[in-house]
């Protein structure tokens, strides 16, 4: 069980940018945060060692979204939920795209799309 | 009767199909027409208006009839691939409804559940050829004593599969927000926090009914073009209504108008078919649905030529109005042509917006049936019976 504020002491005692991208967080049970960290190497890998120590298992994002294309029927419902901008809408052809480098693998997009066009595979 | 200087029938019109002279085009293509040329000169011109939709639409199922066993079945209880399906209708006729969820299935327990396997995907599967696990069981009697049966079938093993939907193609629909401070979970989809998002269906500008809001063409009767098929309009939809808020325009501001429809499973395709799983909500079945517009005369051209500007649609609290039916029962409206720049202005913030309905397959849909009609392939035909509410306007 973690017990201290690990977002705060990331922040202050290693120097970090922190950005939550997403966060499963219940008193008592496991949870999961998606987070973007940025900030000198050193202190990043200093950081990563307090985490372990504190019982947090990090692992570096290795989760790759995947856009199935013959199941996408372009409603667009994924377009305003991703966070990054990853699904564009071409206005001409009304056609969804996905495109991978601006994905974070934050996961919104898991539970939006109705027609399941979108999964994720774990490395 | 109000006179018109364009008046066109049924016959004439499917007499220049025949003849290879019909003008169709589509109910989106119709817009710049009806501008460059004016209402009268459009409607000379222009003999038939597609329209199409591709959407979630819950209020559907199909009656399915598997043939008689032996020895003879009456089935009482009916699974499909563990999903049941409404078995006390005569021996082996059972009514399978899109949104019935599988035996078992957790559904929102775990909130929010995923519901991935359902009624819809039943449908789906059988449309896409694929092998199908029916099991059912009976109580017995003299003339069927059967107790249980169960068998691997396709599409092509049942006797008949008649999609009969109740209710589908609203005429308008709500846009969705959620104003509380949790996120829920709706057939509207998922609905962030404190106006985070909203969410919108209908394909707008190419609707069919949103094309003739007095329902002047389109009647029971009215053949269409449905899951790849060719289907009928049967009765006027659950839920239909007329006596709504409605534009100058003529079209209603709020869901109004829905359509029965009826269409044969075996001539349907999954391009035209497709099941969805809503996260917390439940499964459900998307379907395209076409119909053509014949421009009977210039006012029905200036109907079919309404864009998604002069479109306008309720926005709806789905944390509380919807639910409970407490407070306002709209906050706001917004166009059509709003919702689909991406985002609107709701106090004062910049609210992104997403939809349900395909604007791209609404259009494909649009254009097969322009393509079906075009080739004779696919004759309109005038309804036997008006739906309620209809103005005049049918010959």
């Amino acid at each position: 069980m973690v017990e201290e504020p690990i977002t705060y002491r990331l922040i202050k005692d290693y120097d970090l940018m922190v950005n939550i991208l997403r966060a499963t967080i219940d008193p008592g049970k496991q949870g999961t945060m998606v987070v973007e960290l940025s900030g000198e190497e050193n202190r990043i890998s200093q950081a990563f060692n307090y985490l372990e120590k504190a019982g947090v298992n990090v692992e570096p994002l290795s989760r790759e979204i995947q856009h199935l294309g013959e199941r996408c029927t372009s409603c667009t419902a994924c377009v305003p939920i991703c966070p990054t901008g990853a699904f564009e809408v071409d206005r001409n052809s009304w056609h969804v795209s996905f495109d991978s480098e601006k994905c974070v693998a934050c996961l919104s997009c898991l539970d939006v799309c109705i027609y399941r066009a979108i999964e994720v595979s774990l490395q | 009767m109000k006179t018109h200087r364009v008046k066109k029938t049924y016959r004439e019109i499917n007499e220049k199909i025949r003849a290879g002279k019909v003008v169709v085009v589509t109910a989106e293509e119709i817009i710049d027409i009806a501008e460059r040329h004016g209402f009268e000169e459009a409607a000379e011109r222009v003999d038939i208006v597609t329209t199409g939709t591709f959407s979630p639409m819950c209020s559907s199922g199909a009656f399915l009839n598997f043939g008689h066993t032996s020895p003879k079945i009456k089935a009482t209880k009916v699974w499909f691939n563990d999903v049941p399906a409404y078995g006390y209708i005569a021996a082996v006729d059972c009514y399978l409804g899109a949104t019935a969820a599988a035996e078992g299935d957790p559904l929102n327990s775990i909130h929010p559940g995923e519901f991935n396997y359902g009624g819809g995907h039943v449908i789906q599967d059988l449309v896409a050829g694929k092998m199908v696990k029916l099991r059912c069981e009976g109580y017995g009697t003299d003339c069927y004593p059967s107790l249980k049966f169960e068998k691997n079938v396709t599409l092509q093993d049942l006797r008949d599969a008649v999609l009969f939907n109740p209710r589908n193609a609203y005429q308008n629909y709500n846009v969705a927000i959620n104003m509380s401070d949790r996120i829920i979970y709706t057939y509207m989809g998922v609905l962030r926090p404190r106006m985070a998002n909203v969410t919108y269906a209908t394909s707008g500008q190419l609707s069919p009914l949103f094309k003739d809001p007095y329902f002047k063409t389109i009647g029971i009767g009215t053949r269409i073009f449905l899951g790849g098929a060719q289907g009928y309009v049967a009765w006027p939809g659950t839920q239909h209504s007329f006596n709504v808020l409605r534009g100058e325009n003529g079209i209603p501001r709020e869901g109004a108008g829905t359509l029965a429809v009826v269409g044969n499973m075996k001539e349907m395709s999954p391009q035209w078919l497709r099941a969805v799983s809503y996260t917390g909500y439940g499964v459900s079945l998307s379907l395209a649905v076409g119909v053509p517009i014949p421009v009977i005369d210039e006012d029905m051209m200036r109907s079919v030529s309404l864009s998604d500007e002069d479109l306008v649609a309720p926005i709806v609290d789905y944390s509380r109005y919807y639910p409970t039916g407490e407070g306002e029962d709209q906050l706001g409206e917004v166009t059509y042509a709003q919702l689909r720049s991406g985002s609107i202005e709701f106090r004062n913030r910049k609210v992104p917006t997403g939809c349900f309905s395909s604007y791209a397959k609404a259009r494909e849909v649009a254009d097969h049936l322009k393509t079906l009609i075009r080739s004779g392939a696919f004759l309109p035909s005038q309804p036997v019976s008006p739906l309620p509410g209809a103005k005049e306007g049918l010959l």
